[in-house]
């Protein structure tokens, strides 16, 4: 395979520049994510660890085989929302590899306001619902949750996916073989109660997990009935008596012990359907990508030189890379396993949507994961374009990477504006898993155009007022239009909103994605059937 | 040398002795046929010999110690001679009238010479006519037990109670007062009769610091005879020797030449040929007692090999076909200096209570012309119930005694055994002492110099805790090398936005402690760990067994075992043991019965309880004994005992379902 070359003067004052500018977004985004670790804070961590439970993540770190990666999903999740009182929106997600099995693990985090569930934490339960069933793997609740946040029940309970689709996705990963094993490790409550009754295996800990659907002060309200939590529903009671759970655990430790059994007797073999190779480290050190991406974002940069710190022996195999340069397209592997990476190098023209369709095509007929790297403002506009029917070819890379089967991962490395985050597999085309880098933007178009076609709007309706406008009053008029663009527009405002699965270190993006990637192939790849192409 | 040597030898014993003759025979072309019990199924003289004859159960009772099973051996596969080694049928007159009977050929002395040799009091009869010194003692037939504390009174306190018949120590008691002599008579008859069936004893001065020094000598069949030097086997323990050496620091010429003619007279006395071993006692004035002659090879005769250059078994194998010696007495000199250590699979700690087990990793130093390892057993081997536990010797050489005693304690440091206890640190620590390199040596040398041999007090440096953990981090890894590509498979703790750590619970033999440690960038260029808020930036690179790790920049090789949760970390100072501790889960259920498996292999003593009886809680169940430590088996719970599945007598192995019992749940 041709290697690729890098250009980049790895001591010039702009790459230093750059650098410092991307390090001083990771150090934020780390520091930033050492609070959100701490969840609800010393106190209640001190709470929770004299009634002799561990802490959510060391539930984790206990369940893991040791030495497991650990795949945290959403770790912003909530972030800035409610008060910023709910960090990580009080459950914590991911894939890590229980007993050499990939699981997801679900884990609620009860120091974070009991772990009742907030429309964000619900959102983020059910997006690792989304992401174990679309990858086929075994899912591990960790239970610890008063339910739903009775206050902001409307925004819980009601829709479709709302509190009630957990349930419903139990019921249905159930269905297809994606084992559900609930570990009840403090309270299960109402709703709440349907996590380990609709799993395929559940544990209990001994006087530490209760599971009722009225606990006793709704039971007293209910029926004037007198009852403790032990006797209503512990662990003795459903182990022995009611049967909802099946296995009656001494402590954490040996719940997850017990867990990590019913893991084991899965008997899960994970399709072999790619062609692998040993994984090999890039040429180029990845942590020199700091000093690729440009501090000004409008700045263009040449993105092989990130494909060159990505992937295996910085080896890329470009498909069409003398027509419509502005895409580039090619074959390559990370971790040993073939990859299709689209990735843009500028505006997306006609010719370089058809060349994008025409790849994903490639990629669906021969069952090759499509590795997407982000960073578009859009397709090209003005009359020469769309008389030339960019609409069109649009819809065509649309129309592909809407329909291809292969497992798909979007890394947002720096704008996401427009119908380019359409075509560029966006949210909304369901990738695997979607990570953004902290110097990415995600809007409906850059803050900047958004400011400057709303001026203009303005203009001419004030001049049709005959109206005048000075530049200092325009000025006015279209900061804060930057301003909110810039805020709606940043990774942790759309990772807080599980806009993505995550904001990544850039440097981790080639570990990230191997991981996504070997997650994702638990699922036997489908047959594509893509849809009309609008020749 | 005309005359032929065997074609073809049996060796009636098992372990480094039947190897070691099998290899000497090999050398001058004989062939060699072993014999095997059960747990010798796979033993490594097995492997070596020619061809291998199965003579019955584990217990040395039913197979090596069965004189016609060896003899049918022998005969079945036209052995003409059957060298016996040391121990089991080597000093047994009947064994070596039998193969006289059967037309073999006993390597080792007549049936007279052992028997005469065989009864101690019998043999100081012989030994007085000879006028070899002795010990002032009581040895004769009159047992009465009042008439020998007669005796014993005359002869003045401390006295040593022997069995006639004895050796290696047992049925041998010393009595320091007139009041304690019924008790400890009692107690010395009581192990005679279990040990060799005969409880006569006799009775000897003690000398409170003596040095056991005894003269290897060899005599043919033609009425030659010389002496090949002494060994010191002053260092004992339980009267047994766990150090000899030769020559015998400090021993005169005069009094060296003195002793090999004493020992030459006893010899003569009893018309021996063979190798054989007069034991003295060497008192402080050079004056010098008989105690015993070992009509056999001894245990430590490579250190004799070692000064000497000779290979005593081809000298037993020259003798038994009738050739002269191979050299005369003013051919033989003495060249430099010579140490044996036996390692034995044994707790110091304990008393040296003998131990048991699997040799899960066994690696001794690298054998040279300064170096010999005589064993029986390679790595994976078990060290059973049944027989003696020692592991191998270790013998160093060297041009004087001072080179040769630290070859030896260079030696013991790459002596790695994992899987048993051993004595092997003890070992190092005795030869440490400074009296022991001054050659102060006594036979009461173990309890002089107690406190520095058990020494706990660790000048350690290493911080091997970090090490530990650090073992155990590359082991994870290795664990992974052996699976797939996928990089789930990895165990470098990856997390995303935050350090990859990890955290270990361990335990060493000063208590538990944490490790935490950080993969810096992802392992690729180290760990720091932190115990105890010490941290430690390391490196480490691993080839099998081999660690080379560097600790905030000191560099060190050292092996890991690991086996379970147990591993030994060993390097160039030493050994160390830890273990990783699983997360505590809490009570056992109600219902696990493992409490009711025999904790180790055994012999079952007592059964406490009638079947069908109802116990109680913690209620003793039975007793079994391990290596001379009872074990009560006791009840998990309230219940009924059902069933005993063995009687007392009953060999039990570890994990043996016990009893039937049923658990009585309380409502």
């Amino acid at each position: 395979m041709p290697v690729l070359k890098s250009k980049i003067d790895c001591q010039g004052i702009e790459f230093q520049h750059n650098k410092s500018a991307m390090q001083s977004l990771v150090d934020d985004l780390k520091e930033k994510l050492q609070t959100i670790k701490l969840g609800g804070g010393q106190k209640m961590r001190e709470r929770h660890l004299a009634r002799g439970k561990l802490l959510p993540r060391d539930r984790i770190d206990a369940i893991l085989d040791p030495g497991s990666p650990f795949l945290e999903l959403s770790q912003f999740a909530a972030y800035g929302l409610y008060d910023n009182q709910v960090p990580a929106a009080g459950i914590i997600t991911g894939i890590g590899r229980v007993s050499g099995q990939e699981c997801m693990i679900v884990a609620n985090d009860s120091t974070v306001k009991g772990g009742s569930y907030f429309p964000m934490t619900v959102k983020k339960h059910l997006r690792a619902q989304d992401i174990a069933q679309q990858n086929n793997l075994p899912c591990i609740y960790l239970v610890d949750s008063g339910g739903a946040n009775l206050p902001l029940q409307d925004e819980v309970f009601p829709d479709r996916d709302h509190f009630g689709r957990i349930f419903f996705n139990q019921a249905n990963m159930s269905a297809q073989n994606i084992p559900q094993i609930a570990v009840v490790m403090g309270s299960c409550t109402a709703g709440g109660a349907y996590v380990p009754a609709m799993a395929d295996e559940s544990i209990i800990v001994k006087e530490q997990g209760t599971i009722f659907l009225a606990g006793p002060p709704l039971v007293k309200a209910a029926t004037g009935e007198e009852v403790d939590a032990e006797s209503l529903g512990g662990g003795d009671v459903h182990s022995r008596v009611s049967g909802v759970t099946d296995h009656l655990a001494n402590n954490d430790n040996h719940a997850l012990h017990i867990a990590r059994k019913a893991i084991a007797n899965l008997n899960r073999i994970k399709p072999n359907q790619l062609a692998c190779k040993t994984s090999r480290e890039p040429l180029f050190d990845p942590s020199e990508i700091y000093g690729v991406i440009p501090k000004d974002s409008k700045k263009p940069y040449d993105v092989r030189e990130v494909i060159a710190r990505i992937v295996d022996a910085s080896e890329f195999d470009e498909f069409k890379a003398l027509y419509g340069t502005t895409l580039v397209c090619g074959f390559a592997h990370i971790h040993g396993y073939p990859v299709g990476i689209i990735a843009n190098n500028g505006i997306l023209f006609g010719e370089s949507a058809q060349k994008g369709a025409h790849f994903v095509e490639l990629c669906g007929q021969r069952n090759i994961p499509l590795v997407f790297l982000q960073n578009i403002t859009g397709f090209m506009v003005g009359k020469k374009y769309e008389n030339e029917g960019i609409a069109k070819h649009g819809a065509k890379m649309v129309t592909a990477v809407a329909t291809v089967k292969v497992p798909k991962f979007t890394i947002i490395i720096g704008g996401s504006f427009g119908a380019g985050n359409y075509g560029m597999c966006g949210r909304a085309y369901d990738p695997r898993f979607m990570f953004m880098w902290p110097n990415a933007r995600i809007s409906v178009m850059g803050g900047e155009q958004a400011a400057g076609v709303m001026a203009t709007l303005k203009r001419e309706q004030m001049q049709r007022n005959n109206e005048t406008w000075t530049k200092e009053d325009e000025q006015a008029f279209k900061q804060p239009i930057l301003e909110n663009y810039d805020h709606q527009g940043h990774p942790y405002y759309a990772s807080a909103r599980l806009w993505d699965d995550g904001i990544i270190d850039p440097v981790d993006t080639r570990m990230v994605l191997g991981l996504s990637i070997a997650a994702s192939l638990n699922k036997t790849i489908e047959p594509t059937r893509f849809g009309v192409f609008r020749m | 040398m005309s005359k032929p040597l065997f074609q073809k030898i049996l060796i009636a014993n098992r372990g480094e002795i039947a190897c070691r003759v099998i290899r000497t025979a090999h050398r001058l072309g004989i062939k060699t046929v072993a014999v095997y019990s059960d747990a010798d199924r796979y033993a490594q003289h097995v492997y070596l010999a020619d061809e291998a004859i199965h003579i019955g159960a584990s217990s040395a009772k039913e197979s090596y110690l069965v004189g016609e099973k060896i003899i049918a051996a022998a005969l079945a596969t036209g052995a003409e001679a059957i060298h016996p080694g040391y121990g089991f049928l080597s000093e047994n007159t009947q064994f070596c009238q039998l193969c006289d009977d059967n037309n073999l050929i006993f390597i080792g002395p007549t049936a007279s010479a052992i028997e005469a040799m065989g009864s101690k009091s019998a043999a100081k009869r012989i030994m007085e006519k000879a006028s070899v010194p002795l010990i002032p003692g009581y040895h004769g037939d009159n047992q009465d037990p009042d008439f020998l504390k007669q005796q014993a009174d005359a002869m003045g306190y401390p006295v040593l109670l022997k069995a006639t018949a004895g050796g290696g120590g047992k049925g041998m008691r010393q009595v320091w007062s007139s009041a304690e002599f019924h008790t400890a008579l009692a107690a010395a008859k009581r192990e005679a009769a279990n040990s060799f069936g005969n409880d006569d004893m006799l009775i000897e001065k003690y000398l409170t610091q003596p040095r056991h020094v005894e003269i290897q000598i060899f005599r043919d069949q033609l009425g030659n005879g010389v002496y090949l030097f002494e060994r010191d086997c002053s260092v004992q323990r339980r009267h047994q020797k766990v150090i000899e050496e030769a020559p015998a620091p400090g021993l005169a010429p005069d009094v060296r030449n003195a002793m090999g003619q004493a020992a030459l007279r006893a010899a003569e006395a009893i018309d021996y040929h063979g190798a054989g071993t007069i034991e003295f006692l060497l008192d402080l004035d050079n004056s010098f007692y008989f105690m015993e002659m070992n009509t056999r090879l001894q245990v430590e005769h490579p250190v004799t090999e070692m000064i000497t250059g000779q290979d005593l078994v081809e000298w037993q194998l020259l003798v038994a076909t009738k050739h002269s010696l191979p050299l005369q007495q003013h051919e033989l000199s003495i060249n430099g200096h010579a140490f044996e250590a036996r390692i034995y699979a044994e707790d110091p700690n304990q008393d040296f209570l003998p131990q048991t087990g699997v040799l899960n990793f066994l690696k001794p130093p690298q054998s040279s012309t300064h170096i010999r390892v005589d064993t029986g057993v390679v790595e994976g081997d078990e060290v059973s119930i049944y027989y003696d536990p020692m592991i191998a010797k270790l013998i160093v050489w060297d041009e004087n005694r001072d080179r040769a005693l630290q070859r030896l304690s260079h030696a013991l440091r790459d002596y790695r055994i994992s899987g048993v206890t051993t004595n092997v640190d003890f070992l190092y620590n005795l030869i440490n002492v400074d009296a022991f390199k001054k050659a102060d040596l006594d036979t009461g040398f173990i309890a002089k110099h107690h406190d520095a041999i058990f020494s706990t007090d660790s000048r350690e440096t290493l911080p091997l805790r970090h090490l530990a953990a650090l073992s155990l981090v590359v082991k994870q890894q290795q664990n992974d090398v052996e699976r797939t590509n996928s990089p789930w498979q990895a165990a470098n703790a990856w997390r995303l936005n935050e350090p990859h750590m990890q955290w270990l619970d361990l335990q060493d033999n000063n208590g538990l402690f944490n490790a935490s440690i950080e993969y810096i960038d992802g392992g690729n260029t180290g760990y720091r760990i932190t115990i105890d808020n010490q941290c430690v930036t390391t490196q480490i690179k691993i080839n099998q067994n081999t660690l080379e790790a560097t600790l905030d920049g000191y560099r060190l090789q050292a092996e890991v075992f690991h086996h379970n949760n147990s591993s030994t970390l060993f390097y160039h100072s030493g050994s160390y043991h830890f273990k990783q501790r699983s997360s505590d889960l809490g009570e056992e259920d109600l219902n696990d019965n493992h409490a009711l498996d025999a904790p180790m292999n055994g012999t079952i003593v007592a059964l406490l309880v009638e079947p069908g009886a109802q116990v109680t809680s913690g209620q003793g169940l039975l007793i079994m004994e391990a290596m001379k430590m009872e074990h009560t088996i006791k009840a998990p719970s309230n219940g009924k005992l059902i069933e005993f599945k063995y009687s007392p007598g009953d060999l039990v192995s570890a994990g043996a379902d016990l009893v039937v019992f049923e658990t009585v749940v309380n409502e």
